[in-house]
């Protein structure tokens, strides 16, 4: 299958009053047409930040400055490098090429502005549909996200819809211009599991009819064994595994995806109750301070002076679809 | 891990009613009795909008309660006023969700440690203090030096671990977490999690451990309450209630957590939780069972002890309801290992 959307040596530096801090360096991935890729990481891991950049949605020079490249072929095969792209130009390919959700639809919606009014405005803008056009569509994209009664609720403002339903309204939203790949940002992460469970069979179906390709943020490696065809785990802005989702949770090599992994409570662990989970010591470090050597040797149990605290090490291949940034990956393996 | 005698807390009945415009009552709480016994971890469950973060105000008595009784350590106080209240309080203590927005920033660890003491403690002298401080921090996994700093120098978990200090500096009996741990990355939530963990085991310390997260509260729950529009609906120990859900609802609640080890089949309900302001007529989860018939629009069901120590409130006992625990663990992953 071939990659929708390539991302190369993805950088980004914030600067301010606190210091400098990158928040992303040298992410490398490329997303397979159908594809479902997940970057799962804990707080300022740079998985949001990745997700920004590629949309051009972080601020610019001298604050925030983004290196790299970002390549989008589009259906016709037309291939644009958005990074380089003039703004006008990006602001056509959002929303219509990559469509976006977020983690908590209330503050991503206009409060003051009616739902469907909201989703027709992308209509109106990209495939320049009439307002009554566009507000009828944005009616029958209510009803195909399983919102009921869509010809009341696209006549609501957000605060008069549960969590669950606002969450569909953004899906509907992003979903509105048919775009090839969609950026979930933690969508469910503020949902109840009820909720959850609708939402993922929801987007699910979605991209089983549109054939889109999804690029999943979350920390939930839970969701991720649901969703995932792909996994990259981040921590502290680097890449530091990349393999296929049953690779990953079944032999991960890097340790600090291993130590995630173990650190997840299950429901089978009701039957050693009162058992201690799996913790991985110490915290995320600090963005302005991250340790010299490899960022999560000061947490890991694997870690030797040598090489761990001498050199960053680099995203090694250990298999054709599998990389992993660890020193020591093949004395811990074997 | 239940004590002998009279239950650490009891509670018969209680029910919270918030009124709203238009002579509407919004019923947060209703009906909920159970008792916690001394050193026993309560696990309640449910979604947002189930009532189980009003219960545990209300059980606290941060809000007066509309209905029922509160029984502490014996005594009813249910209706006690503040200054009543205050030389219970410090048997009762509270941690809360963010531990970002309930620590002071203007104040060092030492000082937020120390108002528990001087309010329940006022005879206390400084070095005494001091030295009450150093212990608690060291029984929560702190530092001394960090009485010395500021809420703002600390992660999250390490906040939390400070919120769990200020509950736990005047020895109470009763602890109620309210999603002490949602807020945390994953790796620290386990920290803090196995924290939990040592504590209830080392001082024999009696939780109701609010939480949304069903593993969790299946690590560290001896029983397990499940809410639902405001009423408990399933109540049983922590194995059975896993290995034997009897309720519709608890089922769904199970069958809805993503599990790492692959995708499973899942009872998917529809729609959302009901208004509590206009919640259905009968078993409130009828709209969104997939068990329901006609009967179950008639009347309440009463939560009934369909076996020993094991409470459900559905008419339908005939059900065979999945459990989430597979016989033996199997993964779609394991294949492949």
């Amino acid at each position: 299958m071939s990659d929708v959307l390539t991302v190369t040596d993805l950088a980004v530096r914030f600067t301010g009053e606190g210091g400098i801090v990158d928040a992303v360096e040298g992410v490398s991935f490329a997303l397979k047409e159908r594809e479902t890729l997940a970057i799962v990481g804990e707080s300022s891991s740079g998985k949001s930040v990745t997700a920004l950049a590629l949309m051009r949605l972080l601020g610019g020079p001298p604050n925030c400055v983004v290196r790299g490249q970002v390549t989008l072929r589009r259906q016709d095969g037309e291939r644009l490098e958005l990074l380089s792209l003039p703004e006008a130009r990006m602001a056509s390919i959002r929303g219509r090429d990559i469509g976006m959700i977020f983690q908590e639809p209330m503050t991503s919606l206009n409060p003051v502005q009616r739902v469907g009014a909201q989703i027709a405005e992308g209509l109106h803008a990209h495939e320049r549909l009439s307002a009554r056009a566009a507000s009828d569509r944005a009616v029958s994209l209510l009803g195909h996200v399983g919102i009921p009664e869509p010809a009341l609720r696209a006549r609501a403002y957000p605060h008069q819809l549960s969590g669950g339903m606002r969450q569909r309204a953004m899906i509907a939203m992003a979903l509105a211009c048919r775009p090839r790949v969609l950026i979930a940002d933690e969508p469910t992460t503020a949902l109840d599991v009820t909720i959850q469970a609708q939402i993922l069979e929801l987007i699910r179906a979605l991209q089983k009819e549109t054939g889109m390709s999804v690029i999943f943020i979350t920390h939930n490696l839970g969701v991720v064994a649901e969703v995932a065809d792909r996994v990259l785990v981040m921590y502290a802005g680097q890449v530091v595994e990349d393999a296929p989702v049953a690779t990953l949770l079944g032999r991960p090599l890097m340790p600090y995806s291993a130590g995630l992994i173990a650190s997840v409570p299950r429901l089978d662990d009701v039957r050693r109750r009162g058992g201690r989970l799996a913790a991985i010591p110490g915290n995320v470090p600090d963005p302005r301070a991250r340790p010299a050597g490899c960022t999560f040797h000061p947490r890991c149990a694997h870690a030797r002076p040598d090489p761990c605290e001498a050199a960053r090490p680099a995203l090694e291949a250990a298999a054709p679809d599998h990389a992993v940034r660890c020193a020591r990956w093949r004395e811990i393996a074997a | 891990m239940s004590g002998t005698g009279a239950p650490l807390l009891e509670v018969t009945d209680l029910a919270k009613h918030y009124p709203i415009t238009g002579g509407r009552t919004l019923r947060a709480v209703d009906g909920v009795s159970f008792t916690l016994g001394a050193g026993e971890v309560l696990g309640i469950v449910g979604e947002s909008g189930s009532g189980k973060t009003t219960l545990g105000r209300t059980v606290l008595r941060l809000t007066a309660a509309s209905a029922g009784t509160i029984r502490f350590r014996g005594e009813e106080i249910t209706d006690y006023s503040r200054r009543r209240m205050r030389p219970v309080r410090r048997h009762m203590q509270l941690v809360f969700q963010d531990p970002y927005a309930s620590l002071n920033p203007r104040m060092s660890v030492e000082q937020i440690l120390a108002i528990p003491l001087q309010v329940h403690e006022p005879g206390l002298k400084r070095a005494e203090r001091r030295d009450r401080i150093e212990a608690v921090l060291s029984t929560v996994g702190l530092f001394p030096e960090a009485a010395s700093r500021y809420p703002h120098e600390f992660s999250g978990g390490q906040r939390q671990r400070v919120g769990i200090a200020r509950a736990l500096i005047c020895n109470p009996a009763l602890l109620v977490a309210d999603e002490p741990v949602s807020a945390l990355d994953v790796s620290v939530q386990a920290q803090v999690v196995n924290l939990l963990l040592d504590l209830r085991q080392r001082l024999g310390l009696a939780i109701l451990f609010i939480a949304h997260d069903l593993a969790v509260v299946g690590l560290i729950s001896d029983r397990v309450a499940v809410m639902y529009l405001g009423r408990i609906v399933e109540i049983a120990e922590t194995t059975t209630l896993f290995a034997r859900p009897r309720h519709p609802y608890t089922e769904a609640l199970f069958s809805a957590v993503p599990d790492i080890g692959g995708r499973h089949d899942r009872i998917l309900l529809q729609g959302d939780i009901p208004s509590p302001v206009s919640p259905p007529s009968g078993c409130p989860f009828r709209t969104r069972c997939p068990y329901a018939e006609a009967a179950c629009a008639e009347a309440l069901p009463p939560l009934v002890e369909r076996a020993p120590g094991h409470f459900a409130a559905c008419r339908r006992p005939e059900l065979t309801l999945s459990s989430p625990l597979s016989p033996q663990p199997v993964s779609r992953f394991a294949a492949d290992a």
